[in-house]
């Protein structure tokens, strides 16, 4: 099982991030387990300055932009 | 390297420049071809007006914002703030003011970016100078300036910028104002979680440029002509000098009336300077028009909500209020001059 959580308190980047991981792992039949974080406190402890933040497996992928779709199969693929 | 991709972009930048340097010419040939050129009548000037304005300013914008998304490549909130730790009061505020221009920064982004800065120690001032200068001195903005106005204006706006978020920072560094701060700011300890870094190569750089444009102009072309359209009509219609018992130089009241009212207007840059421009014309001074803009793009009520998560009301009240003097000095000082 792998483990995904996006970081974001609302902004419309956030929410286009969670789709595209539920799309992505439907997609491929990856087992994983989506959660958004949406505390600033919680967000923060991550140590990211900019949302959408993508944690997959407790590492932080990128902050700020969203990923290409390959992109973010590998990562998941990888983890 | 992908060398067709390198050829595809400068194939691109050699076609603008060949539209651009002969956009006079087309829009002259388009007005000729409607039996509306060398008429006198308004709607004739608007038409004249709108067919130049609106392609000039797409080009420029989408050149811009094409340079300026390789460009803040090099840059990222990391490197900025990497940049910005250990630096001494003033100087702080002059850098962090300068790497404002070049961050990349979305306001949606201002919360995590404000307690990043914070926990790693950089000064409140510092960071407020940062926070001052991203979202005012923006790329659409200065690129409407130098289309509708010219070089002059654009840097006359880019440099009052940086002096506004320079000085406003220092003064809020120097009150000492930390205590207006949420404490929960100061609790928070980031896990040094694992990021990996990515290496960006040349061909990223410009697929960033590519999405910049992308991102942006989908997002303001629309704006841009509302607003060449609305100032083109009055560039037919309304009289000269209709401005200037309001937003004339004699008017001293003005300059505080633009940034109150410019306050609550959360414009987006790429609507409000066009119309700025037609005021001009139209005997507005370009203090009281400076004023306007800044206090429309740089102080918005939707970003004191944003920062209410970590400031107290009263520092929210302070921000605003030496953003807001500095924004009226400067509306004065350029009345006088001009």
């Amino acid at each position: 099982m792998i483990e995904v959580r996006v970081l974001g308190s609302g902004c419309a980047r956030c929410k286009e991030l969670e789709k595209m991981c539920f799309n992505v792992a439907a997609e491929n039949n990856i087992d994983v387990d989506i959660q958004k974080i949406t505390d600033l406190k919680d967000i923060m402890s991550y140590g990211i300055m900019q949302t959408p933040g993508l944690v997959i497996n407790g590492k932080v992928k990128l902050s700020g932009k969203l990923p290409t779709a390959p992109t973010l199969l590998h990562w998941m693929q990888e983890g | 390297m992908n060398r067709n991709k390198l050829w595809f972009a400068a194939t691109l930048i050699a076609f603008w420049f060949l539209v651009y340097l002969n956009l006079e010419k087309l829009a002259a040939l388009l007005s000729g071809a409607t039996g509306l050129s060398g008429v006198k009548e308004g709607y004739a000037r608007s038409f004249e007006f709108f067919i130049f304005e609106v392609p000039k300013v797409l080009m420029l914008l989408t050149l811009i914002v094409f340079v300026m998304g390789i460009i803040r490549t090099f840059f990222s909130p990391e490197k900025t703030r990497g940049l910005l730790e250990k630096k001494s009061l003033f100087l702080g505020n002059v850098l962090a003011a300068v790497l404002g221009i070049f961050t990349p920064f979305c306001s949606c982004s201002a919360v995590p970016l404000f307690i990043g800065f914070v926990e790693a120690g950089i000064p409140l001032g510092v960071t407020l100078s940062f926070l001052i200068a991203a979202p005012m001195i923006n790329e659409v903005a200065v690129i409407l300036l130098f289309g509708l106005f010219g070089w002059q204006t654009a840097l006359i706006y880019v440099s009052t910028g940086l002096v506004i978020a320079i000085t406003s920072g220092y003064i809020i560094g120097k009150l000492k104002l930390e205590r207006f701060v949420e404490e929960w700011v100061y609790e928070i300890k980031s896990v040094k979680t694992e990021t990996e870094e990515e290496k960006i190569t040349f061909d990223n750089r410009i697929e960033s440029g590519y999405a910049a444009v992308k991102d942006i102009v989908s997002k303001v072309w629309l704006y841009i002509i509302i607003g060449v359209g609305i100032g083109s009509l009055a560039h037919g219609y309304v009289p000269e000098d209709f401005m200037a018992g309001i937003m004339g130089k004699s008017a001293w009241w003005s300059v505080p009336l633009s940034v109150l009212i410019g306050i609550p207007l959360y414009s987006n840059a790429a609507g409000i300077i066009p119309i700025v421009s037609v005021l001009i014309e139209k005997g507005a001074s370009l203090g009281t028009a400076l004023a306007f803009m800044m206090a429309v793009i740089g102080l918005s009520l939707p970003e004191a909500v944003i920062l209410k998560k970590v400031l107290k009301l009263p520092m929210i009240f302070i921000f605003f209020g030496i953003v807001g003097a500095g924004i009226m000095i400067i509306g004065y000082i350029f009345n006088l001059i001009y």
